[in-house]
């Protein structure tokens, strides 16, 4: 997994609740069987005036001038800023893909949805929550653009004005986004207590282990 | 001993560590895998030169990319077809049993897994898929994951997870005739918000959740992930066992026996903890209609469609404003007025036999509006489809001018062929009505099957209690 670790970059603000999965990558994209490419298709059906499918070309396609990522101030915004209860709906995990793609690096919101904020860590992406109010204050300072600088160490955000906000994280999340852990190794250091469980749990609960599925 | 909920009880028996910081690993007696959320996570074993934990835990099924037409003719979407083939060459490669495109058991997978008696109770379930929160029916712990996660379970059997709060939502009272367990997950979120159940398990308690078919605590647990909450639960009872008797999946025998008896301590102790309590009255739910682009945007049939002005907060203005634009709809609206251009009964939510049953009692001896260019029934399996078959609600959709079509997601979210067009109008069975979800431009109002069905022959809304 990426690490993640500062950050010094322009913050885009996008103005609306409950973002849902479906609009950060439409299904039609869920196709693909990879990982990777998914970038050109972010928000697909709100940063373009066309319809878009798998494959396509993006660059000669009509743009929403009124999309705040195709607006010139915030060209190259690797930090989102939004309203509450961002990824709602779906688990596609080709949201964050399609976010760490395009280049977006950190979310900041009120809220966000539990299975997204989770999908976030995998993938090297810090999601952000903090107050409305604040959240209301970065609004105001992210429309006419400005950098800010995120620090996962000292858990902090500095803006240009001279603030620096603290943030909330919980301690294993951050220790492995910061140092870029890969979560199956780390879980398979605990293969004994896995067996242990295992053999315990048979005993137990001998009908949750089957030795072969019906035909 | 400290009274416990179900969620605590499903949560300390999955326990393999507790970290100090509240994490914990927990360990995963059943992965559902279906095409489109698993291909990444397959490779990333593969890359990895590691090996399923354990092989017979996991169950896969094609189900979103799949046609709803004939089979014979395969799958014309080259990229769609890839992705299925993809998922036949990774269960044939790591020994994971699949229900093919070609198989009579293959279906939505929270529909397949119930039927087969591979979701049981006490059980911790996962699956690529938000909506596996229906396995909750069952008095089993399930909950959608992302790939990376179904890579991490296929691995290690395990998922690092942290407890989520436990939120009981009572559902007290007698409910009118006519009105369904759809009704009671929309009226509920209607209540609770889009995110009201972030962070929550939500117990869903009350005489009318004992109520319910196993059929309707299924679509009650299958939308709890749209009120935010990862898993819903219901506790188990007699009706959950007689529905998993001699289930392929279910354990037989002696097994069974000693099955039933430790599933009845599936349930929340007399004075458990909840951190948060919501109790709705029965009597005051009515046939539910969404007329935005959130679940929570939903109102009772007699409703008409809100006024943003109406509204104090600007985002939740701004978001009215937005989705009524997108829906074309005006305020003040009453809903029956609002005319369909498509119908869907299926999906995961309603695509069981019980919704098909009630779909085709109102459509009996009636016909499709004129004004209704498409009506398509997709049933949730080919079981499914196989026992309405033998009850005859084919043939009575088919008279009725309704189509009849091979089992999959379909138009919940159109990955496949079936889909909206932009602009088109739609009362959709299905469980989500976010912008685009059923095709491009599409604009979705989710009802109960019974709600679609009236819709589809009388071209608009109606109030299926003054039918």
């Amino acid at each position: 997994m990426k690490a993640f670790t500062r950050i010094t970059a322009r913050v885009a603000p996008m103005d609306r609740a409950n973002i849902d999965t479906d609009a950060i990558i439409p299904k039609q994209f869920l196709k693909s069987i990879q990982r990777a490419g998914f970038g050109p298709y972010l928000f697909d059906e709100l940063r373009y005036l066309d319809h878009g499918e798998p494959g396509m070309d993006c660059t000669d396609r009509p743009l929403n001038p009124e999309f705040v990522l195709n607006q010139p101030l915030f060209a190259g915004a690797r930090i989102l800023l939004t309203r509450e209860n961002f990824g709602c709906g779906s688990s596609r995990e080709h949201a964050p893909w399609a976010l760490e793609d395009f280049g977006i690096r950190a979310i900041i919101a009120p809220s966000f949805a539990d299975i997204f904020y989770n999908n976030c860590f995998k993938n090297g992406i810090l999601p952000i929550v903090l107050d409305a109010k604040t959240v209301d204050e970065l609004f105001t300072l992210a429309k006419s653009g400005n950098d800010l600088t995120i620090d996962l160490e000292p858990q902090t955000i500095a803006t240009p004005d001279g603030r620096v906000i603290p943030f909330e994280i919980d301690a294993s999340r951050k220790h492995r986004l910061l140092h870029g852990l890969d979560d199956i190794a780390l879980t398979l250091q605990h293969r004994v207590q896995i067996e242990a469980y295992e053999a315990r749990r048979r005993t137990a609960a001998p009908w949750l282990f089957p030795d072969t599925a019906p035909n | 001993m400290t009274a416990k909920t179900l969620y605590d009880k499903i949560w300390n028996d999955h326990l393999v560590l507790a970290e100090d910081d509240g994490s914990a690993l927990i360990y995963i007696d059943r992965q559902l895998i279906h095409e489109v959320t698993s291909p990444q996570a397959f490779e990333g074993l593969r890359l990895s030169g590691r090996k399923p934990w354990r092989r017979s835990a996991n169950l896969a099924v094609p189900d979103h990319n799949v046609p709803t037409t004939d089979r014979q003719a395969g799958i014309s979407d080259p990229i769609s077809r890839l992705q299925v083939e993809t998922l036949d060459r990774n269960c044939a490669e790591f020994g994971i049993t699949e229900f093919a495109m070609s198989d009579i058991r293959q279906g939505v997978v929270h529909v397949m897994g119930p039927e087969q008696g591979a979701t049981l109770p006490g059980m911790t379930i996962v699956c690529g898929d938000s909506h596996t929160s229906t396995h909750g029916a069952f008095g089993a712990l399930a909950f959608g994951i992302g790939t990376s996660e179904v890579e991490h379970v296929l691995a290690t059997q395990c998922l690092v997870q942290r407890k989520a709060k436990n939120m009981r939502v009572a559902v007290e009272g007698t409910l009118q005739p006519g009105l369904t367990a759809k009704d009671v997950i929309l009226a509920i979120i209607g209540r609770l918000g889009t995110a009201g159940g972030t962070g929550y398990t939500i117990e869903f308690t009350g005489s009318v959740i004992r109520d319910l078919s196993m059929e309707g605590r299924m679509t009650v647990c299958n939308m709890a992930i749209e009120a935010g909450a990862r898993a819903g639960l219901i506790a188990v009872d007699a009706t959950t066992v007689n529905y998993l008797t001699n289930r392929p999946f279910a354990p037989k025998g002696a097994l069974w026996d000693q099955a039933v008896a430790a599933w009845a301590h599936l349930h929340s102790d007399d004075g458990a903890h909840f951190d948060a309590e919501v109790e709705i009255r029965a009597e005051d739910i009515r046939p539910q209609v969404t007329w935005g682009t959130s679940p929570e945007m939903v109102l009772p049939i007699d409703g008409r469609v809100p006024d943003p002005n109406a509204e104090a907060d600007a985002t939740r203005r701004a978001g009215i404003q937005r989705a009524l634009d997108y829906m074309g709809l005006k305020p003040g609206t009453p809903l029956t007025d609002v005319a369909v251009d498509k119908v869907f009964i299926g999906s995961c939510t309603n695509g069981r036999i019980e919704d098909l049953r009630a779909a085709a009692a109102v459509v009996q001896g009636r016909q499709r509006a004129s004004n209704v260019r498409l009506a398509l029934v997709v049933p949730g399996s080919g079981l499914v489809k196989e026992q309405a078959e033998r009850e005859g609600l084919d043939r009575v959709f088919r008279d009725a001018g309704f189509e009849w079509r091979e089992p999959g997601c379909s138009m919940c979210l159109a990955m496949n062929a079936d889909r909206l067009e932009p602009g088109e109008r739609c009362a959709s069975t299905s469980n989500r009505n976010f912008e685009g979800r059923q095709g491009y431009g599409g604009r979705t109002h989710l009802v109960s099957p019974a709600m679609a069905a009236a819709a589809a022959v009388h071209g608009h809304f109606v109030d299926i209690t003054r039918l």
